[in-house]
């Protein structure tokens, strides 16, 4: 299973575990704020050849229609999709 | 059919990890469980993937997954395996990710003693070259002429003097059933190690370099092709050893330049001429006896 954001952060004593850790695939944050640029797809020019898709360090990049998105929650911006992109179908934009 | 992206399952069974943008370590370990599916149970000693992983409340696994004593990877694969077997518990993969130093210098011992008990695991080993976690300092995997914290470049000293400790054939003279090196550079060939051991019964080995852009000194973006470049310069060798026979991965047509391939991380940018030749020299004989002792498999790798 992919680990998901939960609705509901504990914060009250009662509701902390006594284990060491939650369920697995607990997140209760992003990783959106880290980035300083994003990677921005260019459906036109991506061929589907799912390279970002298999070389994203997070596995933010995932197929969908026959191309690829990326999850901007959890991108950190690091370029690798960029750099190994044959077609060139990603571009790094400054975040505003 | 072979791994590759498109037959790869499509589960992120690492998902939301607090690695630093580029990370390799967090590439092997993500592209490793999505190989073992969400039976793998991870074990994770002290290191950047615990610390990453594993920021309470998050569980960033979507898989069982633990963290151990430094020391103790393999012992507490050992225990998982034979507490699920007691339960009667069969289809799953215990799986160890420790790094380096959580390898080779601190968890020697019990990574040794599984593989002579011949336990059914198995552990993998994210190489970054030092200990990076707690801000770079020398592992026994640190190649000749790094700089780190502990092996700092001065006047006299230039970084890093002992060469890097050859854990694959450690390992391998144990005689265990499986042992792989692979890179997080070319993937495939990585996946299809996993897969592999993941279906023979017994220990498992697979030590994978993951370039770490913080402890290396390289844009984050170059993480993926630093890691292509340590292989096809001939610094690092993708091979297998299986049956008590080595086989190469990989050799590539022509070594690219090694002085290019140092000269793109800040932890060897000290390194003056004469380092370099020490570092081809250590390269060459490495290949002379690979050459000798390693038959060929013809592989193609994208």
């Amino acid at each position: 299973m992919k680990p998901y954001l939960r609705a509901h952060v504990p914060t009250a004593l009662s509701e902390i575990p006594d284990a060491t850790a939650y369920e697995a695939g607990y997140l209760v944050t992003k990783n959106a704020g880290w980035r300083s640029v994003r990677p921005v797809i260019d459906t036109a020019r991506c061929v589907g050849c799912l390279q970002c898709y298999l070389y994203c360090p997070d596995g933010v990049i995932f197929p969908k229609d026959g191309k690829v998105a990326v999850d901007y929650d959890f991108c950190k911006g690091c370029g690798i999709c960029s750099k190994i992109c044959r077609p060139g179908a990603i571009g790094m934009e400054a975040e505003k | 059919m072979s791994l590759n992206a498109a037959t790869l399952d499509r589960d992120e069974p690492f998902y939301g990890h607090k690695a630093c943008a580029g990370c390799g370590g967090s590439l092997a370990v993500r592209i490793a469980l999505k190989v073992l599916g969400e039976r793998a149970v991870a074990v994770l000693p002290a290191g950047c993937m615990s610390a990453v992983g594993f920021n309470f409340p998050q569980l960033c696994f979507g898989c069982n997954a633990i963290i151990s004593t430094f020391a103790g990877t393999a012992s507490m694969l050992t225990g998982i395996a034979a507490g699920l077997r007691a339960q009667g518990i069969t289809d799953f993969q215990a799986v160890g990710f420790a790094g380096d130093g959580g390898t080779a210098d601190i968890g020697i011992q019990a990574l040794s003693g599984a593989i002579d008990r011949n336990d059914d695991i198995l552990y993998i080993c994210y190489d970054n070259e030092a200990y990076m976690n707690t801000g770079i300092q020398k592992s026994s995997l640190t190649p000749f002429g790094a700089r780190t914290t502990t092996t700092p470049a001065g006047k006299n000293v230039r970084g890093n003097l002992r060469p890097k400790k050859n854990m694959f054939e450690i390992v391998a003279a144990h005689g265990i059933p499986y042992a792989a090196t692979a890179s997080i550079g070319y993937l495939p060939d990585f996946m299809r190690k996993v897969e592999h051991a993941s279906k023979i019964r017994g220990t498992k080995y697979i030590h994978v370099i993951a370039p770490c852009p913080t402890g290396w000194g390289i844009p984050t973006d170059e993480t993926v092709s630093i890691a292509k470049e340590v292989v096809d310069c001939g610094l690092w060798v993708l091979a297998e050893y299986e049956n008590g026979n080595f086989t190469l991965s990989y050799r590539p047509k022509e070594f690219s330049d090694v002085r290019s391939y140092l000269k793109k991380q800040s932890r060897f940018s000290h390194l003056r001429d004469g380092d370099v030749e020490t570092i081809i020299r250590s390269r060459d004989a490495k290949w002379e006896a690979i050459r000798k002792n390693f038959t060929n498999r013809q592989e193609v790798l994208s």
